[in-house]
């Protein structure tokens, strides 16, 4: 996924087609909006991201997990969790440097699935098709000609907290 | 400056991740002590000391189980999915070492049920005739009784290595992320058995042994305790900022007085004193350093939540 910073306002709409596509329960969310304020007045700088789940390529959310809830899906290395493997032992949560877990009230781990359900079927992700300004992009990185890989190749772009080492697949361009 | 506004408020997860409560220092330090115990009484068992009326081979094993079960206990009540928990044994996740934890819980309870059958206590002889039986058998049979105490020991020290493990390999916690931690739980461990072992024995010999053994575990902590936090303050700044948590933090207080003070240093000069016969030997020392080493489980898992990167 690719998410122009540039040209997000934080609406906020990502997350409400998130909670409703997902039916994600009252005071929880599997995506949200990050306001990083950098610089020093009166020269500041404010990106604006919708962030979530990284999906990573080194998940270690994946590598804790001792039944395999956590597992790569075969569909584009899409990190879901079975809840029907799932203890809630809460491993994969103190493992994800990002936060981007939570335990779903019926007790198990809950994250983004990049909509899953949607993608197999030939369809963006809920937040991606609702995005008024369009600054979210989802696509094979895997293809050089695809969109994303495109976006890519031609505009400055990073990563969250590269140094935590778990090669997270969300970008952001710059 | 960096300031960094989020919309999420996940419970558990912000502002600070806090999905762990007591439960999970309660398991790591009775999991700690039961591993302890099997390093003790194996050690005894292997000395052939079984054949005397030693404390830590009759009533260690015993204990140990009791102690391991009420860890277990804890665990599984701090599960969210609790009905699901036979999951865990539906499959082996190599890279999980909760997953390597729940096996080899699964071989220690064994190993513990044999070593309770060396020595079966009198007020339980008769109970039960096949464990008397099986009792005479491997006391017919020496060298098999050396291995199940080697066996005790070994898995005794996978067991209190495995509590560190656990923590150490989350690499999203800076405080926990060091090689060291496995190390500073499994010297914990030794050292609440021995102190356990000194409160409730009634046997001078065994009372003398294990308070010298543990002076000898509480000095050792100390320079594990330097390691850890030695490699913390060289690392990155995120594993620096995460050593200060318990050095000039939040959890200084509890961290130098509970743990360092009252959980090592004040009980370390009592035993001293006693096992050069300046003082009595009283319950005093002991139940500093088991109230140390849970306080340093709390600690541990408490601050580690709080560690972060970024």
């Amino acid at each position: 996924m690719v998410i122009d910073t540039v040209r997000c306002v934080g609406c906020m709409d990502c997350v409400v087609a998130c909670k409703t596509e997902n039916q994600v329960p009252e005071g929880f969310n599997r995506d949200w909006i990050a306001y990083d304020v950098t610089g020093t007045f009166p020269t500041l700088h404010m990106e604006i991201r919708s962030e979530r789940c990284n999906h990573c390529d080194s998940p270690p959310c994946v590598y804790c997990c001792p039944t395999g809830a956590s597992h790569v899906h075969d569909v584009g290395g899409v990190v879901l969790v079975d809840a029907d493997k799932c203890i809630g032992c809460k491993g994969c949560i103190a493992a994800c440097p990002y936060g981007a877990r939570f335990i779903h009230p019926d007790g198990y781990a809950d994250k983004c699935t990049f909509c899953i359900h949607r993608v197999e079927q030939g369809l963006d992700p809920a937040c991606v098709a609702v995005c008024p300004t369009r600054c979210m992009h989802f696509g094979d990185l895997d293809d050089p000609n695809s969109a994303v890989s495109t976006l890519l190749a031609s505009r400055n772009h990073h990563v969250l907290m590269p140094e935590a080492g778990t090669k997270p697949r969300i970008f952001y361009l710059t | 400056m960096q300031e960094l506004t989020i919309t999420r408020h996940n419970e558990l997860i912000d502002p600070m991740l806090h999905i762990w409560s007591w439960q999970i220092p309660v398991y790591l330090f009775l999991g700690g002590l039961a591993a302890g115990i099997m390093i003790i009484s194996g050690w005894f068992v292997l000395q052939g000391q079984y054949k005397k009326n030693v404390f830590s081979c009759f009533y260690l094993p015993h204990i140990s189980l009791v102690l391991l079960s009420g860890g277990m206990t804890a665990l599984f009540l701090d599960l969210e999915h609790k009905l699901y928990v036979w999951r865990l044994y539906t499959t082996f996740q190599v890279t999980s070492p909760m997953s390597w934890g729940s096996w080899i819980l699964l071989m220690i309870y064994p190993a513990l049920w044999l070593n309770t059958l060396i020595r079966i206590p009198e007020r339980f002889q008769g109970r039960i005739p096949f464990f008397d039986r099986l009792s005479a058998e491997l006391n017919r049979r020496p060298v098999l009784i050396k291995n199940i105490g080697i066996l005790n020991m070994l898995l005794g020290t996978l067991l209190g290595m495995y509590t560190g493990v656990l923590l150490s390999s989350l690499g999203a916690r800076p405080l926990w992320n060091s090689a060291m931690l496995w190390m500073l739980f499994l010297v914990s461990g030794l050292s609440a058995a021995a102190a356990f072992v000194h409160l409730i024995t009634d046997d001078q010999y065994e009372r003398e042994l294990l308070a010298k053994a543990d002076n000898g575990f509480l000095t050792l902590e100390l320079f594990v305790f330097g390691g850890f936090l030695t490699g913390l303050l060289t690392s990155s700044r995120v594993h620096i900022e995460a050593a200060r948590l318990l050095l000039d933090g939040p959890f200084a207080p509890v961290f130098w007085v509970l743990v360092i003070g009252m959980g090592i240093l004040l009980p370390l000069t009592i035993q001293l004193l006693a096992v050069n016969h300046k003082v009595k030997h009283t319950a005093l020392a002991p139940l500093l350093v088991l109230a140390g080493g849970l306080t340093l489980r709390f600690v541990i898992v408490y601050a580690g939540q709080f560690s972060h990167w970024s």
